[in-house]
C-alpha cells in the first residue's frame, strides 16, 4: 500500500496523570475522508493539537507525507500542506473576509518581507481569495469585515481560509459547532464537495453528518482508539455501541 | 463617507498649517512659535513611530523614548569627538537606534501584554542609567552640542526656517513610509498578528520575526527623531530617555488615535500645545492636563481622529 498522506503513530500524551492521549495509531490516506468522533472528553482536541503543531506530544510520531512533523512549529506545518479551521471560530476579525483569505494565500505566495507594494492590490492574492470565497458560497461578502459576518458565514469563512493555502491534507474541528439546521446541511453538501479535492481529517459531533460524509471513521474513547473501519462496521461494533452510545439511537437511526 | 470628509479636512488644515508656519512666524515676527512647532513636529515624528508598532502591531512599547537618546547622543557624542558631519552623525545615530532595537526586541517579544509593557520600560530605563553614567559625555548634567550637525552646505541647520522644514520633510517622509508599509504585505502581516496571532500561525506566518523587523523599523525613526531634537536643543541629556517622556510619547499617539496614520500628529500637536499654553496659566497645570487627558481618552474611543469621524457621521 502506498504511503499514507498522515501518519500517526503510538501518540501519547498527558496532562498530570490523565492520559489524555494513549497510544493512539491512525493513518489517512490520500483523498480519504477520516472522521475522529468520541464522547466529550474524550481527548478528540488534545488529538488535533498534537497534529497542528499546538501542543507537543510526549511519545510517538507524526507524519506528513512520509516527512516527520511530530515537532514542527504550526507555521511550518501549515508551509507544507495542514491546513485547519478552528472549532471555536478563530479570524482576523476587524479584517474584511477577503482579507483573511488574501492573507492565507499570500502565506504561500513568496516571502511577505515586502514593504512598499500595496498588497491589496495584488492581483493573484486577490484571485485566490475570491476564488476560495466563491467556493464556500461566501462571494458576495468579499468586502465585508468579519465583526459583522453572521456566525454560519464565520465558519464557511474558516473553510475559505483553509483552502486558500491550497493545502494537502484539512483539519477540520468541529466545522458544524453552532450550526443552525439548514446551515449544517450547506455545510455537509460544501465538505461533500470538498472532499473531491483535498483530504479531510474530521472531528465532529453531528453523527448524520459524519455518517454521511465519512469514508473511515476513529472512535476515541478515554485517549484510546477502540476502534477504527468505514461506517458499516463502526455501526455494527458492539464496543463502540457500549462505550460511546448514549447516542446509540441517533447511529441505528440514522442507518 | 462624510464622517471620513470631516477627519480628513481637519487633517488637511493642521498639514497645511504646518507647512506655512514659518511664512506667519515671519510676517508676524514670533520666531518662539517656529521654536516650539519645531519640537512639536519632532515629537510628533517619534510618536508616529512608536504607532507603527503600538497602533498597527499591537505591541505596547513603554520604552520609546530610549531611541530619542540614542539618536541624540549618537550626534552629541560624535559632536563633541570632533565629528560635525550630519552625513557620518545622521546615519550613525539611525544604525545605533536600529540595532539597540534589534537586541531590545528580540529579547522583550519573548513577552506578551504586560510583560512586554514591563520589559520595555526596563530597558529603556536602563538606558538611562546608561547614559548617566557617562562622564565624558556630561553624565548626569547632559552634555551640550556646540555645533549643529553639518551638511556641508547643502542645509543649514542653523537657520530656524530651513531646520524647521527638515523636520517637517522627516515628517512627512516617515508618515509615507509608514502609509506604504501598512498596505503592504509586511505591514497586513504585523497588522494580522495584533488582530490573531493564533490565526496567523495558523496560516503559515511566524509571528515573531514580522513583529521583530516591525519593532526595529519603528525604533530606526524614532532613532532618527532623536537626531534632529539634540540639534534642536543644541542638548541631549539622560532626561529625555526618563519614562516619563515614553509616557508622553504613548499619549500622544493615544491622544490623537492609534492605529490611524495622521493621529499622531494630531496628538503631538493637542499635547504638546495644551502643555505650553496651560504652563504659562499655572505652575499647576499638569492639574488641569491630567484630568483632561483622561475625559478625552475615556469618552473619545479611537482619540480625537476617533471622535472626529463620529462627528461626521453625526
Amino acid at each position: 500500500m502506498a504511503e499514507p498522506l498522515l501518519r500517526v503513530e503510538k501518540l501519547v500524551r498527558r496532562f498530570g496523570g490523565i492520559l489524555a492521549t494513549d497510544n493512539v495509531s491512525l493513518d489517512v490516506a490520500a483523498g480519504e475522508l477520516h472522521a475522529i468522533i468520541g464522547p466529550n472528553g474524550a481527548g478528540k482536541t488534545t488529538l488535533i493539537s498534537q497534529l497542528t503543531g499546538h501542543l507537543e506530544p510526549h511519545s510517538g510520531s507524526v507524519s506528513l507525507a512520509g516527512r516527520d512533523i511530530t515537532y514542527l512549529p504550526a507555521y511550518r506545518r501549515c508551509a507544507l500542506g495542514l491546513a485547519r479551521s478552528f472549532q471555536i471560530t478563530s479570524l482576523l476579525l476587524d479584517f474584511t473576509a477577503a482579507d483573511n483569505v488574501a492573507l492565507a494565500a499570500q502565506a504561500h505566495a513568496g516571502t511577505s518581507f515586502r514593504f512598499f507594494a500595496n498588497a491589496r492590490k495584488e492581483k493573484g492574492l486577490r484571485d485566490t481569495a475570491h476564488a476560495a470565497l466563491d467556493r464556500v458560497g461566501l462571494g458576495h461578502r468579499a468586502d465585508v469585515v468579519v465583526n459583522r459576518l453572521s456566525h454560519g458565514e464565520r465558519r464557511e469563512l474558516e473553510l475559505a481560509v483553509a483552502l486558500a493555502s491550497k493545502p494537502k491534507l484539512l483539519l477540520l474541528d468541529e466545522p458544524m459547532a453552532g450550526l443552525g439546521v439548514t446551515e449544517s446541511q450547506r455545510m455537509v453538501k460544501l465538505l461533500q464537495e470538498l472532499r473531491k479535492e483535498v483530504s479531510i481529517v474530521l472531528v465532529e459531533h453531528d453523527m448524520p453528518a459524519v455518517f454521511a460524509l465519512a469514508d473511515r471513521i476513529s472512535v476515541l474513547v478515554y485517549g484510546r482508539v477502540i476502534a477504527s473501519g468505514d461506517p458499516a462496521a463502526i455501526r455494527a461494533n458492539e464496543e463502540v455501541k457500549r462505550a460511546y452510545l448514549g447516542d446509540q439511537h441517533v447511529v441505528t437511526h440514522h442507518g | 463617507m462624510k464622517g471620513l470628509s470631516v477627519s480628513k479636512a481637519v487633517t488637511a488644515l493642521m498639514l497645511a498649517g504646518l507647512v506655512l508656519l514659518p511664512l506667519y512666524s515671519s510676517l508676524s515676527g514670533n520666531i518662539f512659535i517656529l521654536t516650539l512647532f519645531t519640537r512639536i513636529v519632532i515629537l510628533a515624528l517619534a510618536a508616529a513611530s512608536l504607532n507603527l508598532i503600538m497602533g498597527f502591531g499591537g505591541m505596547m512599547s513603554f520604552g520609546h523614548a530610549a531611541y530619542l537618546g540614542i539618536g541624540g547622543y549618537a550626534v552629541g557624542m560624535l559632536a563633541q569627538e570632533g565629528v560635525g558631519s550630519g552625513f557620518v552623525q545622521f546615519p550613525v545615530a539611525l544604525a545605533a537606534s536600529a540595532i539597540y532595537a534589534l537586541v531590545i526586541g528580540a529579547l522583550s517579544l519573548r513577552t506578551r501584554g504586560v510583560y512586554f509593557i514591563m520589559i520595555t520600560l526596563a530597558f529603556a530605563q536602563m538606558a538611562y542609567y546608561v547614559a548617566s553614567g557617562l562622564a565624558r559625555y556630561g553624565g548626569d548634567d547632559g552634555l551640550t552640542v556646540y555645533k549643529r550637525s553639518d551638511f556641508s552646505g547643502l542645509i543649514n541647520l542653523g537657520n530656524r526656517t530651513q531646520f524647521y522644514y527638515l523636520c517637517l520633510a522627516c515628517l512627512f517622509g516617515v508618515i509615507f513610509l509608514i502609509w506604504r508599509i501598512v498596505n503592504s504585505r509586511f505591514g497586513l502581516v504585523v497588522q494580522g498578528l495584533r488582530s490573531n496571532e493564533q490565526r496567523m500561525q495558523a496560516i503559515g506566518f511566524p509571528a515573531k520575526r514580522y513583529q521583530l523587523v516591525c519593532f526595529v523599523i519603528s525604533g530606526t525613526m524614532c532613532g532618527l527623531a532623536g537626531a534632529l531634537l539634540a540639534n534642536n536643543t543644541d542638548f541631549v541629556s539622560p532626561a529625555v530617555m526618563y519614562w516619563t517622556r515614553s509616557g508622553d510619547l504613548m499619549v500622544m499617539v493615544i491622544l490623537g488615535g492609534m492605529g490611524t496614520l495622521f493621529g499622531p500628529i494630531m496628538g503631538a500637536v493637542v499635547f504638546l500645545l495644551l502643555e505650553e499654553f496651560l504652563s504659562q496659566i499655572t505652575e499647576y497645570w499638569a492639574l488641569i492636563m491630567g484630568p483632561l487627558l483622561l475625559l478625552i481618552v475615556l469618552f473619545g474611543r479611537g482619540g480625537i481622529m476617533g471622535m472626529l469621524g463620529r462627528a461626521g457621521r453625526g
